[in-house]
C-alpha cells in the first residue's frame, strides 16, 4: 500500500542547520533520559562536540573508512532493472559492497574511535537483525575492546548465522528476554546496561535514535553517504538526482543519504518504512506512516502505541526495519514536508528481493529490498531522462534462510 | 499546606522518617493494588509510590519490568491508575500518593488533561523517570496550574551543577537514587549515599528520600540515618511474586516487611 500521489510537491528548504544545541529538531528529538544517565551523556556529547572539530580524529576516520571499510562505495547504474521498469534510470549507492555488508560500519567505526578517544574499555550495543552488531564486533576487535551485544531472543532465532559472527569476533551475545524480545527491548536493556557500567562503558547506538547527541552524531557518521552520492551523481551524469529513495527502519542509512541534499530544491526525497502485512492490517513497522509523536529511547518522534502510549509490537519480514519508533529527524522532515514517507508491504519487497537478484546480479538486504521495490514503482511515473538514486544500504546473504524458508525451501 | 507537606511536618514533629513503599499499580491486578495501598498505610507507610506500567521501562530491573508487564496484561493504563487513586481517597484523604512512571503515556494523554485528572483523583505528586528538568518546562507549568507536586531524581553521578538545576524546580521531596543501576540492583554504599545526601541537602530545603537497593530493615534504618525518607521498591513486588496464586499472602509478606521496616526505622536515634 504505498502513497500513489508520488508527484506531490516537497517543500523547499534552506539554511538547515539542526538540530539546536539541545538536539531539537522542531518538536522532536531532545533528550529524555533518566537523571542516572544525564552525565554519561553530557560527556559524550561534549567529545562529540569536540572530536568532531578535530583535524586529527577526522583523518583518522578518514583512513579508517578508505583502508578498513573500503570507501568510497561506488553508485552502480542498474540499467536493466531501469529497462525493465520503463521509466527513470536507476542508480544504486552500493553500501553492500563495505567491510561486514551494510552501512552500520560507517557509524561503528566512528563511534568506536571516540570511544578509544574517551578511554572506554568497554563496548556495548544492541541489534535487531544482527547487522549492527557485528559491526560493532568488528570494530571492537579491531581495537581490542570488550564488547557485549543485546539481542532479542526472538532475533537470536531468526538471525541465527550473525550471532555466530559476532561471537567468533569475540563478543559477548546477550538474549534479551524482556518484553516483545526484539530489538526495541535490546535498546531497552543495553540502556540499562550503560546505566549500570557508566564508568568504563561506551554505548553505540546504531541508528539515528536515542537521546541527543545519538541522532545528529549518527548521522553525521552517515552522511558519507550522501556526500559520496552527491559528488558521484554529478560526475557520472552530470546533474543531481531527481530523487533519492532509502528504507527507515530507525533511519541512519537514509538520513545519511537525505541529509547532503536537504537544501537541493530540485532533489526529491522518499523513505521507506515496512508496511509489513499492510499498514490497514496493524501488522506493520510504519511509524511515520501510521503513528504519532510520543517519547521512547530518550527522544520525541513519530511512533506506534496504542491510545493508552504502551508501545505496541511491529511487524516487518526484514528485522532491521522491525522497530516501532523512528529517528527525530525523519518525524521533522515529514512535518516540514521536505521528505515523503511511504511504505512497502513484505510481499512487495520480497518480489524487489527477487528482481534485483535476477536482474543485475545483486542480493539486497530485505531492508533495502524497501527501497528498491519503492524505487520501482516511483520510476514507472518518470521520465527516462530521470534519475533516483537508491541506498543499497546492505547485502541480502544474512536473509537468505528467512527467505528460503518462506518459499518452503530448506537449505 | 500539601498533602506532602503536612506529611513530612507532622513526621518532623513526631522525629520520624517516612516509609515510602513502591508498588506497580495493576500488579497483578486492580482490586489487590488498592487493598494492598490502605494496609500498607496501616503497616506504616507515610506516602506511597505507584507505578504507572509503561510497555518499556529503561530504567528498571527485571522486577519491575516483569510487574510491569503483568500490570498491563490486566488492562492497566495510566487512566486507570487515575481512577484507582480515585478509589483509594474514598477512605483516605491524607496520605499522600505519587505516581511514578515514564513520559509517553503522559504524552499520549496530554500534559494539561493528565495533570488536571490527576490532581482531581487526589494525586500528589508525579515522577516522571525520563524526563529531565532541561526537557520539563511544560509539563512543569501543568503540574503547577493543578498543584502537583514534580519529583524529580538525582543520582550518584549527578554533579553540583545537576543539583542546583533540579533543586531548583522540584518540589515535594527529591529521589535520590542510591546506586549506579537500576532499580532492584545490587549493593548500595551507605559511606557515599550519606555523603551524596548531605552535598544535596547544601543546595535545597527539600527532603531527600533514598531507594534502589533497599532490600530489608537493616538497609532501610540505615538510610534513615541519613535522610528523610526511604524509598522500597523491588523487595515489595517480590513479596508478590513469591506468593503467585496467593494474594493474600503476598499482601502479608508486603505488610510484614513495611512492620519491620517501620520498626528498624523508629528504632533510630534522631541526630
Amino acid at each position: 500500500m504505498a502513497t500513489s500521489n508520488n508527484k506531490r510537491a516537497q517543500a523547499t528548504v534552506h539554511g538547515y542547520n539542526l538540530p539546536d544545541e539541545a538536539g531539537h529538531f522542531g518538536p522532536y528529538g531532545g533528550l529524555f533520559v533518566a537523571e542516572t544517565l544525564m552525565e554519561s551523556i553530557e560527556e559524550l556529547n561534549e567529545a562529540y562536540v569536540k572530536f568532531m572539530q578535530d583535524p586529527e580524529f577526522l583523518a583518522e576516520l578518514d583512513a579508517d573508512l578508505q583502508d578498513y571499510v573500503g570507501r568510497p562505495s561506488p553508485i552502480y547504474h542498474a540499467q536493466r532493472l531501469s529497462k525493465e521498469i520503463g521509466g527513470a534510470q536507476v542508480y544504486l549507492k552500493r553500501e553492500d559492497l563495505n567491510h561486514t555488508g551494510a552501512h552500520k560500519i560507517n557509524n561503528t567505526v566512528g563511534q568506536a574511535l571516540l570511544a578509544k578517544r574517551m578511554g572506554k574499555t568497554r563496548i556495548i550495543a544492541e541489534t535487531g537483525a544482527g547487522q549492527h552488531g557485528v559491526a560493532t564486533a568488528t570494530v571492537a576487535a579491531r581495537l581490542g575492546l570488550e564488547c557485549v551485544v543485546y539481542m532479542g531472543a526472538e532475533d537470536i532465532q531468526r538471525q541465527s548465522p550473525n550471532v555466530y559472527r559476532m561471537r567468533l569476533l569475540g563478543a559477548t551475545v546477550v538474549p534479551v528476554v524482556s518484553g516483545s524480545q526484539t530489538l526495541k527491548d535490546a535498546l531497552s536493556e543495553a540502556l540499562r546496561d550503560w546505566v549500570t557500567n557508566i564508568d568504563n562503558t561506551y554505548y553505540i547506538i546504531g541508528t539515528v535514535a536515542g537521546p541527543h547527541p545519538y541522532p545528529a552524531m549518527v548521522r553525521d557518521f552517515q552522511t558519507i553517504i550522501g556526500r559520496e552520492g552527491r559528488e558521484q551523481m554529478l560526475n557520472k551524469t552530470g546533474a543531481l538526482p531527481n530523487a533519492l529513495v532509502a528504507c527507515v527502519g530507525g533511519g541512519s542509512n537514509a538520513i545519511g543519504l537525505f541529509h547532503p541534499f536537504i537544501e537541493d530544491d530540485g532533489v526529491k526525497i522518499y523513505g521507506v518504512e515496512a508496511a509489513g502485512l499492510g499498514v490497514e492490517t496493524g501488522k506493520h513497522s510504519a511509524p511515520l506512516c501510521a503513528g504519532k509523536p510520543g517519547v521512547l529511547h530518550g527522544n520525541r518522534t513519530y511512533l506506534m502505541a496504542d491510545e493508552d502510549g504502551a508501545i505496541i509490537e511491529t511487524h516487518s519480514i526484514s528485522a532491521g526495519l522491525d522497530y516501532p519508533a523512528v529517528g527525530p529527524e525523519h518525524s521533522w522532515l515529514k512535518d516540514i514536508g521536505r521528505a515523503q514517507y511511504v511504505n512497502i508491504t513484505d510481499d512487495e519487497a520480497l518480489a524487489a528481493f527477487h528482481q534485483l537478484t535476477r536482474v543485475e546480479g545483486i542480493i539486497p538486504a530485505l531492508e533495502s529490498s524497501h527501497a528498491v521495490a519503492y524505487a520501482t514503482k516511483l520510476a514507472k511515473t518518470m521520465d527516462k531522462e530521470e534519475t533516483i538514486l537508491v541506498c543499497l544500504s546492505g547485502r541480502g546473504d544474512k536473509d537468505i534462510f528467512t527467505i528460503a524458508k518462506i518459499e518452503g525451501i530448506e537449505l | 499546606m500539601s498533602r506532602l507537606d503536612d506529611c513530612f511536618a507532622a513526621l518532623d514533629a513526631a522525629n520520624k522518617k517516612a516509609l515510602i513503599p513502591f508498588v506497580t499499580a495493576g500488579d497483578p491486578n486492580a482490586d489487590f493494588t488498592l487493598t494492598c495501598m490502605h494496609e500498607m498505610v496501616q503497616a506504616g507507610a507515610n506516602i506511597i509510590e505507584l507505578g504507572v506500567p509503561f510497555s518499556d521501562p529503561m530504567s528498571d530491573g527485571p522486577v519491575i519490568q516483569k510487574a510491569s508487564e503483568r500490570a498491563l496484561a490486566a488492562g492497566m493504563s495510566l487512566k486507570g491508575v487515575i481512577a484507582l487513586v480515585k478509589q483509594f481517597r474514598k477512605t483516605d484523604q491524607k496520605t499522600p500518593l505519587i505516581l511514578m512512571g515514564y513520559l509517553n503515556p503522559i504524552e499520549f494523554m496530554g500534559y494539561e488533561r493528565f495533570a488536571e485528572k490527576a490532581s482531581q483523583a487526589g494525586v500528589d505528586g508525579v515522577l516522571t523517570v525520563d524526563i529531565p528538568p532541561e526537557e520539563s518546562a511544560d509539563l512543569i507549568a501543568a503540574y503547577e496550574k493543578h498543584a502537583l507536586a514534580p519529583i524529580f531524581l538525582l543520582s550518584p553521578t549527578s554533579n553540583e551543577t545537576r543539583i542546583k538545576k533540579i533543586a531548583a524546580v522540584a518540589k515535594g521531596y527529591i529521589y535520590y537514587v542510591s546506586l549506579k543501576g537500576v532499580t532492584g540492583a545490587g549493593h548500595l554504599e551507605l559511606g557515599d549515599v550519606e555523603q551524596k545526601v548531605r552535598q544535596i541537602k547544601q543546595h535545597t530545603a527539600l527532603p531527600i528520600a533514598v531507594g534502589f537497593g533497599v532490600k530489608n530493615s537493616d538497609i532501610a534504618a540505615n538510610i534513615a540515618k541519613i535522610s528523610d525518607a526511604v524509598v522500597v521498591g523491588s523487595a515489595l513486588i517480590n513479596c508478590i511474586t513469591d506468593h503467585a496464586g496467593n494474594e493474600q499472602h503476598g499482601r502479608e509478606a508486603i505488610d510484614d516487611l513495611l512492620v519491620g521496616m517501620r520498626t528498624a526505622m523508629d528504632a533510630v536515634p534522631r541526630d
